[in-house]
């Protein structure tokens, strides 16, 4: 089955559209496979995820339930990684903190590339006043410091995981304007764009369905790079009280909550600390993989 | 008198405070092969990319079959004219099939059949269906200007405008693309105007030339003439010498 499948995509004489398209995909695949430390991050963000996915029936305990008697108790086998100020389980905070971590960077990233992919291509295809306009409101929110913008807007909504969604995805779409412009400059006058406006296509067609494509791989690395930083944003705006409110377990504001006992009960704050670390690694290697493979320079 | 297939009269074309073309006039009647001749920088492809409606920052008057066209086309006009690209790595989109490419024109325009549009487009340019799933860095160099040929030849134009289009090609190459393009207007009853900086070909292909030099047509003959050294201007005579060196060189 997998063989035939490998025959198939791999078959130089594809004979079908999906064939060919199929083709493409596998041999990224077996190019990123060839990566070991693409390959390492990928399994830690597929193992977090589904770890994420599952809290609810791998978490040992509710992560909302205090135990007093218990509190900042050291790892044992009843708490594997102790328990905090308020005697709750940190494991299970922790997956359940997961869900909250991991969803705000797949919202922020769903919110974000394609507004700057379309920023970018329509500013970088049109030229003139369009590109000026576009390009001088990207430099605006350019200009802020990002977590500053963030911490700004949140402060004007109501702090909480809905605002810091959107204060990230506010200033984390920037960049991608500008990649997506500088890949539609390099490829807007040549000869293959010349010839499907020689169809009769719309701007609009050609930016879409011909500029666009050629602009996602480098967008896909640089959002996967960006994930590490989306989510030490989150983190710190839950460090500083902005982000997800107690008594949700994100793991930005279990550390800021830890950091009252760090060097007494250092445990409470270390394994959040670890998983931010560990995620963090695993986008950066991922997205380091995916650079070699989709980067079109390379080719 | 039925109106020639393309008539340009007084052609003018400036790049910012430089004039790269100072006033071409010319006329091609239907099924007429038609060369502008020049060195770089000439302005020949300027003329071309005004005719084929890339360049729209032209004066002057430009009719096709009798109709004045505005700077900025109508779709209509590209099922009329289309155009060869001079560099067939450049010409084809990288990611896309050849299916794709070949396929763009027909869902732009909304016409049916695309499977045997496409299948009688890679045919008439003697490619195998077995390219047709295939990704221009699969196919060679020949292979790929013989699709940017398929892709103009799908929208059934009157017209093509050649621009250079075996330069880019190994001499071997050449010869077989060039071969191709004279029975494809036999075939097909096409209009033709190529430009090219290689004298022989353009004797080989076209019925008439006109030779481009600083942005000004400083001659038009035919073929005939050309072959029979009856070329008047000293330019023409140059390029003319220039291609033989390089012939007896080679």
């Amino acid at each position: 089955m997998l063989a035939d499948f490998r025959a198939w995509a791999l078959d130089d004489l594809a004979t079908s559209r999906r064939q060919a398209a199929w083709g493409r995909r596998y041999r990224i695949w077996l190019a990123l496979k060839a990566n070991p430390l693409a390959m390492i991050g990928l399994f830690i963000i597929v193992l977090c995820v589904l770890l994420a996915f599952l809290a609810p029936l791998l978490a040992p305990y509710d992560p909302a339930i205090q135990d007093l008697e218990n509190r900042l108790a050291r790892p044992s086998a009843d708490h594997l990684l102790g328990t905090d100020e308020l005697g709750r389980d940190i494991l299970s905070r922790l997956l359940y903190g997961g869900r909250i971590t991991l969803g705000i960077v797949v919202a922020v990233v769903v919110m974000v590339a394609p507004v700057g992919l379309a920023v970018g291509t329509i500013a970088g295809y049109f030229g003139g006043w369009v590109d000026k306009t576009l390009m001088r409101l990207t430099d605006v929110f350019l200009a802020f410091p990002r977590l500053i913008l963030a911490l700004a807007f949140v402060a004007a909504l109501n702090p909480g995981v809905q605002s810091a969604i959107l204060a990230i995805a506010l200033t984390a779409w920037p960049p991608y304007a500008r990649i997506a412009r500088a890949e539609t400059l390099t490829v807007r006058n040549s000869e293959f764009i010349e010839a499907v406006a020689m169809t009769g296509a719309s701007p609009w067609r050609i930016i879409l369905r011909h500029v666009a494509p050629l602009c996602v791989p480098s967008l896909v690395v640089r959002v996967t790079l960006d994930m590490a930083s989306i989510i030490i944003t989150a983190a710190s705006l839950g460090f500083l009280g902005m982000g997800a409110q107690p008594p949700s377990p994100e793991w930005g504001a279990m550390i800021a909550t830890a950091k009252r006992f760090i060097l007494d009960q250092w445990w409470v704050a270390l394994s959040p600390c670890i998983a931010i670390l560990l995620v963090s690694l695993a986008f950066n290697f991922l997205g380091d993989g995916l650079r070699d493979v989709l980067d079109p320079k390379q080719d | 008198m039925t109106n020639p297939m393309i008539d340009v009269q007084d052609l003018r074309i400036a790049f910012g405070p430089k004039e790269v073309v100072k006033g071409v006039t010319l006329s091609v009647p239907a099924g007429e092969s038609f060369g502008i001749v020049g060195e770089s920088g000439s302005g020949k492809s300027t003329v071309l990319r005004a005719l084929a409606g890339l360049n729209q920052h032209w004066t002057g008057e430009i009719r096709f079959e009798g109709a004045p066209v505005a700077s900025k086309r109508p779709r209509a006009f590209f099922r009329k004219v289309q155009m060869v690209f001079q560099d067939p790595f450049g010409s084809l989109h990288p990611r896309q099939t050849i299916d794709r490419i070949l396929s763009e024109f027909l869902s732009v325009n909304g016409l049916d059949d695309v499977d045997g549009r496409v299948n009688r487009a890679l045919d008439a340019v003697a490619l195998p269906q077995s390219v047709r799933f295939r990704f221009p860095h699969q196919l060679s160099g020949g292979q790929r200007q013989r699709v940017a040929i398929a892709r103009a030849l799908i929208a059934e134009p009157k017209v093509l405008l050649l621009d250079e289009p075996t330069s880019a090609l190994d001499v071997s190459v050449q010869a077989e693309v060039l071969n191709l393009l004279g029975r494809l207007r036999k075939s097909h009853g096409l209009t033709y105007v190529m430009v090219s900086h290689n004298m022989s070909v353009v004797a080989h292909l076209c019925d008439r030339l006109g030779v481009m030099q600083h942005g000004e047509m400083v001659e038009q003959l035919s073929v005939t003439d050309l072959r029979a050294r009856r070329a008047t201007h000293p330019h023409t005579r140059e390029l003319v010498e220039l291609g033989q060196a390089l012939a007896s060189t080679a």
